[in-house]
């Protein structure tokens, strides 16, 4: 029998019902669907998409359970690897990482493996309430700062093994950039709320609102009789473009406004916390968390269009949440960058509540010039080529750098000149004994699969490490 | 859950607490602040520490009864907790080395200038307090600003107690008269504080004034808190969180902090009127 040339669709709540609500946008595969996606698969002898995991999930092997209709078998084989499958299976970028190796795609669509690990991932989670049992205590003692995807992953690794793991939030909930930067339509966070009670089952504390650089130093925690600590503090600090007009209202970094509709659930219209909602908003950049942010404004009502200073080709978003953005209505202005924010001012009435607040960008053209150290053409702006775009709200979305808090009140930590924390890469050791870190903290921001194939690493390396000392 | 071990009314719409929060009252010093939230679906606000005992592992804050949240935390009874209190944030406020210090509250914000007065007394400094209130029945905290102060000035906006007028009119005279300070501290609304700068500029007078703007996380996350300096001419943006709250008063853009302060203001407005209209009715019934 042939095998199908492309991957089973995706089943996906329609575009224009979806603005409205802040339901998940991909609905997953139903069962059929799954065994027949999985039939694609070739079982290969090389399986050269294992190597294309950042934590080596056996994905010919998973796929086999699937197709033999043993879905909880396959969701079993995922959890020997992956701490957080229902989240993987959802966010992370398989089209360049398992699917980009995968044999099939040399001719063909590769298998659609992400939807098929939320295939199991999600079985799992409906049929299979039970929580996992809590191993027998070693005695030993470990921080992990942050409870963000690396560090869920080294606590649940660390805990399995029967350490006695205390994880330290800053925020008043965990889960990091899972329940403050990704949408409630990417990510529901009943999954995450899931993944975290488990790892509360396998022994784990979860201590919130303790800021690991001002209200207890790293070296406290080792005062306290921690052993070790595992950073994974992540990529919190927003960058700004530097331009004029970008402290006026109506100004957020994408972190400010998808907190306040994540986190905060500023959405709802019962919320504490207020967002701006309606009128027309442009967001700058070209990254997931662009895209992210574009479709949250949209949700809140707005008409959203997005600026990103390169083209298409260089435009670092995921595919499928680019044509989700645009399938919902964003419109992208690709080779255009704001220059500076203009402000309403009303001249003949100072106490006009609308002065100081956004009215317009200066926008300019850029043209691909020669290509950057990474390869990537360099955008070069147009001269004269400057326009006036009108808009009540302007979200940068730039990237954001590691947050120096640990850092300033960690003697003897070193870091890298963007501020990332420097960590062995098998390890997650760093310049202090005992100190391991990993994800956005180490490598600026990145995927939370890497993320997780870092917690992973040093929860090992902690345990070797501790196991010598028993 | 954080509870609250002490409730006294300053006035009819500031409110004192102390906090059972022991890792924060053992980190915190003069001039950092705290993120609370008042119930689980709360929003998060900042208030700046007014004080802590470490033996009894308390913070005190000091808070007007102006919004939703401050509101709803007014309603809360000793005895009674909170869900979420973290700190200390911000960087505390540099005072080694000051001999003679002018420090001007107004209203709440005396809340937050008192530690601040009663730091640099106990380190053997001079202090002249200004401390302003609209009337009478708003004023706070006299006896604490006479405790440790060399000179108390109090004024009110229409005269019902101390010298009537502004803060800044005896700052002014002070200064006019050949008075002397290492720094003045200003802490209390934007447009006071911008006023203190203006009246102090043509002596050269240091002043540090204590930002509060519109946050979130309050560890540099979300970018919400940030303002504008201009330092050598050159605008550059701060993160009041991590970067402050306090600031050099020559430097910032009070105009662009007082635009930005009004972000949300007819959201505030409503959420205000609702809590308000619940509050009565629970009264009623």
């Amino acid at each position: 029998m042939a095998i199908e040339a492309k991957k089973y669709p995706m089943p996906t709540q329609e575009a224009g019902a979806r603005v409205h609500n802040f339901d998940e946008v991909a609905l997953g595969y139903p069962v059929a669907l799954a065994k027949q996606e999985a039939a694609r698969c070739l079982n290969c002898k090389n399986r050269p998409c294992v190597q294309g995991c950042p934590v080596n999930i056996q994905i010919p092997d998973f796929i086999a359970h699937i197709k033999a209709g043993d879905y909880e078998g396959a969701y079993q084989v995922i959890a020997q690897d992956s701490a957080l499958p229902a989240v993987c299976g959802r966010v992370c970028p398989q089209e360049s990482q398992c699917e980009s190796k995968c044999t099939l795609g040399v001719k063909l669509e590769p298998v659609a493996i992400g939807r098929l690990e939320r295939f199991a991932a999600d079985w799992h989670l409906a049929h299979h309430p039970e929580q996992p049992e809590r191993p027998a205590a070693n005695g030993h003692r470990v921080a992990v700062v942050g409870s963000g995807p690396s560090g869920l992953t080294c606590a649940g690794e660390l805990a399995r093994r029967g350490y006695q793991v205390t994880v330290f939030e800053a925020l008043h909930a965990p889960g990091g950039v899972l329940s403050y930067g990704i949408p409630e339509f990417r990510l529901p966070k009943a999954i995450v709320a899931r993944e975290v009670e488990n790892l509360r089952a396998l022994g784990v504390k979860i201590e919130t609102n303790v800021v690991i650089g001002k209200t207890l130093t790293v070296d406290e925690l080792f005062d306290d009789g921690f052993e070790a600590v595992f950073i994974g503090s992540g990529a919190g600090l927003p960058r700004f473009m530097g331009i004029e007009g970008e402290g006026l209202r109506g100004v957020y970094c994408a972190n400010e406004f998808l907190t306040r509709a994540n986190l905060m659930k500023a959405y709802r219209p019962d919320a504490a916390t207020p967002i701006l909602r309606g009128g027309r908003v442009a967001v700058i950049g070209g990254g997931n968390v662009a895209m992210d942010a574009a479709r949250t404004a949209l949700r809140l009502g707005s008409k959203v269009d997005l600026f990103y200073r390169r083209s298409l080709e260089e435009l670092p978003a995921r595919r499928e949440e680019l044509d989700h953005a645009v399938e919902e209505g964003v419109t992208l202005h690709l080779l255009c960058n704001p220059v500076r924010i203009l402000s309403y001012e009303n001249p003949d009435d100072p106490r006009d509540p609308k002065n100081g607040s956004v009215r317009a960008m200066e926008v300019i053209r850029m043209e691909l010039g020669e290509p950057d150290e990474r390869g990537r053409r360099r955008p070069v702006e147009a001269p004269g080529s400057e326009f006036i775009w009108e808009t009540d709200c302007v979200i940068m979305a730039l990237g954001t750098s590691p947050n120096p808090l640990i850092k300033n009140t960690t003697e003897g930590l070193a870091v890298n000149r963007w501020g990332g924390i420097i960590a062995d890469e098998d390890t997650g050791e760093t310049s202090r004994p005992g100190v391991y870190a990993g994800g956005d903290a180490v490598t600026g921001a990145a995927t939370v699969i890497l993320a997780m194939g870092a917690g992973k690493k040093a929860a090992q390396a902690i345990d070797q490490a501790l196991q010598k000392t028993l | 859950m954080y509870r609250i071990v002490q409730k006294t009314a300053l006035n009819a719409s500031v409110i004192q607490m102390d906090i059972q929060a022991p890792l924060v009252a053992r980190k915190a010093r003069p001039g950092q602040f705290v993120i609370l939230r008042v119930d689980g679906q709360g929003e998060r606000i900042p208030l700046t520490i007014a004080g802590c005992d470490e033996q009894a592992g308390t913070v005190r804050i000091i808070f007007q009864m102006v919004g939703a949240t401050t509101l709803l935390l007014g309603q809360k009874a000793a005895g009674e907790s909170i869900p979420d209190f973290v700190g200390p944030l911000g960087t505390a406020t540099e005072l080694v080395g000051l001999q003679r210090v002018c420090v001007v509250g107004g209203g709440v914000g005396c809340a937050i200038a008192l530690p601040i007065a009663q730091a640099l007394h106990a380190q053997g400094a001079n202090v002249t307090s200004i401390i302003g209130f609209r009337g009478a029945e708003q004023a706070i905290l006299q006896k604490d600003f006479a405790a440790c102060s060399d000179k108390l000035i109090l004024t009110t906006d229409d005269g019902s107690l101390g010298r009537r007028g502004n803060v800044t009119v005896p700052l002014g005279e002070m200064l006019a008269a050949g008075e002397t300070f290492d720094r003045i501290f200003a802490i209390g609304p934007l447009v006071m504080m911008k006023y203190v700068v203006e009246t102090a500029r043509p002596y050269g007078v240091p002043v540090t004034v204590s930002m509060n703007p519109i946050m979130i996380d309050g560890t540099g996350m979300c970018g919400g808190c940030r303002l504008t300096l201009v330092q050598d001419g050159q605008r550059v943006a701060r993160f009041a969180c991590v970067d402050g709250p306090d600031f050099d008063g020559y430097e910032v853009d009070f105009d662009e902090a007082m635009a930005r302060s009004r972000m949300y203001a007819p959201f505030e407005h409503a959420a205000r009127e609702h809590v308000c209209s619940l509050l009565a009715q629970a009264g009623e019934a």
